[in-house]
Formats: C-alpha cells, sequence, structure tokens
C-alpha cells in the first residue's frame, strides 16, 4: 500500500462519517421537539456534510481518476463506505440521538483537534476548520446529555439506555490497520489509542454532569476498517442515491 | 369617548405612515387581524418545513443538498421570529401552536400540496417563495413594526430561495428528456396553487376593509397576484416551460397578462381542510410536538434545578 492510497481511504473514513452522520441529523428536519432545536439541528447536519464534502473532494484528487464529491457520496456501494458504525446508527428518539452525537463528537473533537498538526496540509486544514463545527456539536450534546440525564426521571433513564445501546458501537471508532500505522509514521494520521484517551476523559466528564452512568464495558462492534456496516447503512444510501442511481445520464 | 379620541391618534399615526409598536395603543380589532396574519404567516413557515423536507434524504447532489437544507433552516428562523413578532401582541407561542393544532389557526394552503419530484423543489423555490416576496416586500412597509421589521429581514433570504428554486428549475428544463417533463409536470401542478397564494379575488376577500384602512394590507389580493403574474410569466419562457394556463396572454392596453379563472372550489376546498396533504402535515406536526414533550419537560425540570442551586448557593 503507498502513502497516497491509505491517505485515499483516511480521507474516505473522515468523509464519511460526516456524511452519514449529517445525513441522519438531516432526517429531524420538521422533527425536533422544539423550532430552536430544528434550527440546531440543521445547523449540524450542514455542517457535517460541508465537512465530508471536503473531504470526498480530496479523496478524488489524490485518486486521479476525475471522481467527485458526488461520485463518491452517489455511485459507491454498501460495501465501499469506510464511515463509522456510530454515525449510521437511526436517530430513534430525541434522547438516541443525543447520545450517539455526544460520543461522536467527542470523538471527531479530540480527532480534529490533533489532526490539526497533520503532516498533510489539506488534513490539517479540514481539521482546523472543523474542529470550530464539532466544538459547538460537541457542546450542543453535552448540554443535551447533561439536561436530559438531571432532567425528570423519565429523561434520565431514557438517555441512559440511550447511552447503554450506543456504547457497543464506540469501539469501533478507535480501531487502526495498516492504513493508520503507514500514516502516523507519515505524520499525517494520528494515534487513535492516544485519542481514545483524550475521549474517556471527556466522556466520563459529561457523564458525570448528566448524573448518568458509564455504559459497562461490553463487547465491541466492528466493522468500519472493513467497510462492513449495519443493515441500516443500504437503506440511507439507497435512499440518498436514488435520483443519481435512477436517471445516470442526468445532470443536477 | 376616550376610546374615540385614541382612535383618531391611532389612524393619525397610520396615516403618517409612523409604525404601532407593541407598548402603543390599538383597536381591539387591529391586534386580532395582526395576531391572526402573523401566526399564520409563522406557521405557513414551519409547516413550510415538511414538503421540502420531503426531498433533503433524496437530494441529487452534495451541493444541492445543502443547499435545501440552509433553505430549510432560514424557514424554521423566519418562523421564530415571526411567533416573536406575534408574541409582542399578548400571546405566547405555546398558545399560536394550539391554535394551529386545534385547526383554529390556518397555514398557506399551497403547503397542503404534496412534492413528488426533486423539480419540485424547484417549483417551490421559483414560485411558492416567489408568490411569497411579491407579498413579504409590500408587508415590509406594515403599519406594524416588529411585523415590518420581520418583514424586511426575511425578504433578504427569501430573494435568494426563489433564485435557488429557480436555478433547479432551468437546470432541469435543459436537462434530459425526464428532467425537462419533470420540471414541465412541476410547473403544472403548482401553478394555479401558487396563484391562489394571494388569497380570493379583491371583491370576495372578508379581511380586506380595515387592513388596508389600517395599512396592515399595502397592496391587495389582486394587485399583488398580478405583480407576481407579470413578473413570472417571462421567467417561465426563458427556461422553455409553459405555463398551464390557455388564457394567459399579455394586454398592451392593461400593460399587464390576462389570465385564467382560478378554480375557486379547490382553493375553499384546501382552505377548509380536504387538500391533498392538510391532515399529514397537521399531524406529523402533532406527532413531532408530542414525541417531544418529554425532552421540553426534562429542559425545564433541568433548569430549574439549576435555579434552585443559585439560589442555594
Amino acid at each position: 500500500m503507498t502513502t497516497n492510497e491509505a491517505l485515499i481511504n483516511y480521507c474516505l473514513r473522515l468523509g464519511d462519517s460526516s456524511l452519514i452522520l449529517g445525513q441522519r441529523m438531516s432526517e429531524w428536519c420538521s422533527n425536533g421537539p422544539i423550532l430552536e432545536e430544528d434550527i440546531a439541528m440543521t445547523n449540524i447536519a450542514l455542517d457535517l456534510i460541508g465537512q465530508s464534502r471536503t473531504m470526498l473532494t480530496y479523496a478524488g484528487k489524490l485518486e486521479g481518476k476525475g471522481r467527485t464529491e458526488d461520485d463518491f457520496a452517489y455511485k459507491r456501494e454498501e460495501r465501499e463506505f469506510y464511515n463509522t458504525l456510530l454515525s449510521e446508527r437511526p436517530n430513534g428518539h430525541f434522547g438516541d440521538t443525543v447520545a450517539r452525537n455526544f460520543l461522536h463528537s467527542a470523538f471527531f473533537y479530540h480527532l480534529f483537534q490533533a489532526l490539526k498538526n497533520s503532516k498533510d496540509e489539506m488534513i490539517a486544514a479540514h481539521a482546523a476548520k472543523s474542529i470550530k463545527e464539532v466544538t459547538y456539536h460537541l457542546r450542543h450534546s453535552s448540554e443535551w446529555l447533561v439536561r436530559l440525564g438531571d432532567g425528570t426521571e423519565e429523561s434520565h433513564n431514557k438517555v441512559q439506555e440511550s447511552l447503554n445501546d450506543m456504547w457497543e458501537f464506540t469501539g469501533d471508532l478507535f480501531e487502526m490497520n495498516e492504513v493508520d500505522e503507514l500514516l502516523i509514521k507519515e505524520g499525517i494520521a494520528v494515534d487513535l489509542t492516544e485519542i481514545k484517551k483524550e475521549w474517556d476523559k471527556t466522556v466520563n466528564q459529561v457523564i458525570e454532569r448528566a448524573t448518568l452512568n458509564r455504559p459497562e464495558e461490553c463487547y465491541m462492534q466492528t466493522g468500519r476498517l472493513n467497510a462492513i456496516h449495519s443493515e441500516y447503512l443500504g437503506h440511507l444510501i439507497a435512499e440518498m442515491q436514488f435520483l443519481q442511481r435512477a436517471y445516470p445520464e442526468a445532470q443536477w | 369617548m376616550e376610546d374615540s379620541k385614541k382612535l383618531e391618534e391611532f389612524q393619525a399615526k397610520i396615516d403618517a405612515e409612523i409604525k404601532i409598536e407593541p407598548k402603543d395603543w390599538m383597536p381591539e380589532d387591529y391586534k386580532k387581524h395582526l395576531q391572526r396574519q402573523i401566526s399564520q404567516h409563522a406557521h405557513s413557515e414551519v409547516i413550510g418545513m415538511q414538503p421540502e423536507g420531503n426531498w433533503i434524504s433524496r437530494a441529487p447532489s452534495l451541493r444541492a443538498k445543502v443547499v435545501l437544507l440552509a433553505k430549510i433552516q432560514d424557514e424554521a428562523g423566519h418562523g421564530q421570529y415571526l411567533y416573536s413578532a406575534a408574541e409582542t401582541l399578548g400571546k405566547s407561542r405555546d398558545e399560536y401552536i394550539e391554535e394551529l393544532q386545534s385547526g383554529k389557526a390556518k397555514y398557506s394552503s399551497i403547503f397542503n400540496y404534496p412534492t413528488l419530484t426533486w423539480a419540485d423543489m424547484g417549483a417551490v423555490g421559483w414560485l411558492v417563495d416567489g408568490a411569497a416576496i411579491v407579498n413579504q416586500v409590500s408587508l415590509q412597509r406594515t403599519s406594524y413594526g416588529p411585523y415590518s421589521r420581520a418583514m424586511v429581514r426575511i425578504c433578504k433570504e427569501e430573494s435568494f430561495h426563489q433564485r435557488q428554486g429557480y436555478e433547479i428549475m432551468a437546470t432541469m428544463a435543459k436537462g434530459t428528456p425526464e428532467q425537462k417533463a419533470m420540471a414541465q409536470d412541476a410547473l403544472n401542478r403548482f401553478w394555479w396553487p401558487s396563484i391562489m397564494m394571494f388569497g380570493p379575488h379583491d371583491s370576495d376577500s372578508p379581511n380586506t376593509g380595515n387592513a388596508v384602512k389600517w395599512k396592515i394590507k399595502r397592496e391587495t389580493n389582486d394587485e399583488l397576484r398580478q405583480k407576481f403574474i407579470d413578473k413570472t410569466v417571462q421567467q417561465a419562457e426563458v427556461i422553455g416551460l409553459t405555463i398551464p394556463d390557455p388564457d394567459l396572454k399579455w394586454n398592451e392596453a392593461r400593460g399587464h397578462y390576462d389570465f385564467g379563472e382560478m378554480d375557486w372550489d379547490e382553493f375553499w376546498r384546501v382552505v377548509k381542510g380536504n387538500g391533498p396533504c392538510n391532515k399529514q402535515r397537521l399531524n406529523h406536526h402533532k406527532k413531532a410536538h408530542q414525541k417531544g414533550a418529554w425532552v421540553r419537560e426534562a429542559a425545564i425540570a433541568y433548569a430549574k434545578k439549576q435555579k434552585a442551586k443559585q439560589l442555594v448557593a
């Protein structure tokens, strides 16, 4: 594997995770508990899809075969997506979305903090730009986790269950393979075991503030690195790709 | 005696183009008219999120998805500040939403039509926002200060939306035969409902009388409708689409387009709740509201706890 090949894969991991989580967040449109939350969640969706565009475009440039952001988003199969398993979890109720986003935002937050120093200029610039957005995403989901956790008995129980349900997909965030190994050596990628330590701190702090319990350690699902997903992803991309698939000749 | 003097002063202000502000005296009917109109406007922004939200997940490019999301976000924002403007008239957002959900308050009937293809995202932006702008530009000069200021802000964003919608239509109209057919079909379905957005003919409009005298409304339904048609016909021609009205033709003497009669039975049927999506839209709104109840309760409970902690400290 060349550095270029590894970097393309790395861009797809970042870009796909933003894209799929962004697609999920956009599903909240007109479904929020209050109008202000509709606006906030659409805002997060916008940020995430914007992030994915940068990374998918860069992947195309590195590949050099003329593929665009849309070719990557709309013309790949399920088994070619490298997003985190957590990002594709269905929205469920508001507490499920809060728990998922909190765990994912904390991951992105520490990852992007570290990637600001990447030796790859595009990755570093992407991280520097995204960190502002992700800081807000983390604050938004943390505040809601605390409100729900320390709100009513019902909200406390609900969001604790959400957190427990999401937990088995958090191990996948930190898995690494030869792509990471190669890029870490080049100073492009970062060691996710280090990110995990920071993530743990943030997660523990907020969970405590929220008067919730950190879920018990459990078997962690795996798959992202090999593009093996839950059944949910196929439906998500089938819907997302419908027009491009149905009218392959058309320009939009 | 007191009241008639106040009414005289009120009318004098209106006539002098001085804005009425929340703390000023106003006739009860003026207030009621505004509560109804501004909240209806706010509800329209919020319910309008549904037909467009229907295509976010299927937007055909990432750029198109971002543009659509941003547009819907703007609309939610418009809803937000229109509710704030309406709240200055002494009723809470909760009360207005209650009136929406009970069916007492209306929203624009245009959102009771379904969005069936991607071209509908073009048609909604181009025609629906286009019609809304004509109305809203006029409302920038409305006599009630908070409403007028909300309109100034909203108009800036709406003109973007209209251009974006037109861009979708233009792209599809010059695209593949299937795309062009979708664009024409969207125009066919949205044309008549769009021109009916301006409401009944002036001769049949029950709410026009005092609204014009009090300068809530600056132009009549028929005047606004004519403006919209005049500017839209050419836009359709430029992109090679045909407006589905055989009676549409330029009238040199009037300096306006003549156009065919609208189907008022359909208009009233949809207003009264029997459009293709009335029930769907309202049920969606109620369901989202109900599903969010535990979240709102939690937020209130949390805020109370925080306040109590502060008091102790």
